[in-house]
């Protein structure tokens, strides 16, 4: 048998995580991630079969909601990003494929991003040396997409911080860009 | 530059990409009797106001629609921003 060893985004064993004076950078290695697009003119089914099934509430433009173990970001018109802990929704995609049936389609995205979850004080000042987003005016429960570094990137306003979702391929100079604007803030 | 994106804000103009004039939303019937002349004309002819010109604009970097905006191209002043598929479905696309 293979001895597979999983590593992290960033190539680590374990989950980094970068105290830079008040701000907290930690990577979240442990996301199950799909995308939900809906077939033409099938917006509101989506929307209430995952509602039946998970509770779970696609909400308007540029917001995300949680429920349970599930959280959906809104990604453009009719679009939406689920995330759970993987460790726990490994099948994340097939299952959202049950759910929403032939009146939407269903991405598996887990390998394609990493995530960062960031914290502190500085966190304002940081996010407004990192991208164009008005992140001031930002409030938990709102996502935006936009560039970090010209990465494309998910911006996510949470009671505790933001998180950022990146290409993962390019997990390393998201990183570099995170803390380079926290040590800039610093 | 800021684009009042129509669902989104206010957005950078960096998140955009620019195709065009807008008038490649009209294309031409390809099985109409005069379809290769249109098509010549569709491909190869464009306007260049110095005014008003209405363009087509991909929020790339955003959430990836497509917009119609209508910028003055003497100073830049964008005065109305339009999402591309209402107003291809205003002039009867997307019907056939």
């Amino acid at each position: 048998m293979t001895d597979l060893k999983p590593i992290t985004a960033l190539n680590g064993d374990s989950a980094a995580v970068d105290t830079i004076a008040t701000l907290t950078i930690r990577e979240n290695p442990d996301l199950a991630l799909a995308s939900v697009a809906a077939r033409h003119g099938a917006g509101d089914t989506v929307a209430a079969r995952l509602k039946d099934a998970l509770s779970l509430s696609l909400l308007a433009p540029a917001h995300w909601a949680a429920a349970g173990d599930y959280a959906a970001i809104w990604l453009g018109p009719d679009q939406w990003m689920v995330n759970a802990e993987y460790g726990t929704h490994a099948l994340l995609a097939s299952d959202l494929k049950a759910i929403v049936g032939d009146a939407g389609s269903v991405t598996e995205q887990t390998d394609g991003w990493c995530c960062f979850d960031v914290e502190g004080e500085q966190l304002v000042a940081a996010f407004e040396r990192l991208c164009a987003l008005d992140f001031a005016q930002m409030q938990p429960g709102q996502a935006n997409r936009t560039t970090i570094h010209h990465l494309g990137c998910l911006v996510v306003r949470t009671d505790a911080g933001a998180s950022v979702f990146g290409p993962r391929s390019s997990a390393r100079s998201l990183h570099h860009a995170l803390i380079e604007a926290a040590y800039s803030v610093a | 530059m800021l684009i009042n994106h129509p669902i989104l804000g206010p957005r950078d103009a960096a998140e955009f990409t620019y195709l065009g004039d807008a008038a490649l939303i009209d294309r031409p019937n390809w099985q109409a009797d005069d379809a290769a002349e249109a098509f010549h004309d569709y491909l190869y002819l464009r306007d260049n106001p110095a005014g008003l010109h209405r363009e087509l604009w991909f929020h790339e970097q955003g959430d990836r629609s497509w917009l119609v905006v209508t910028r003055n191209t003497l100073t830049h002043e964008i005065t109305s921003v339009e999402l591309a598929r209402d107003v291809a479905l205003a002039r009867g696309r997307g019907k056939e």
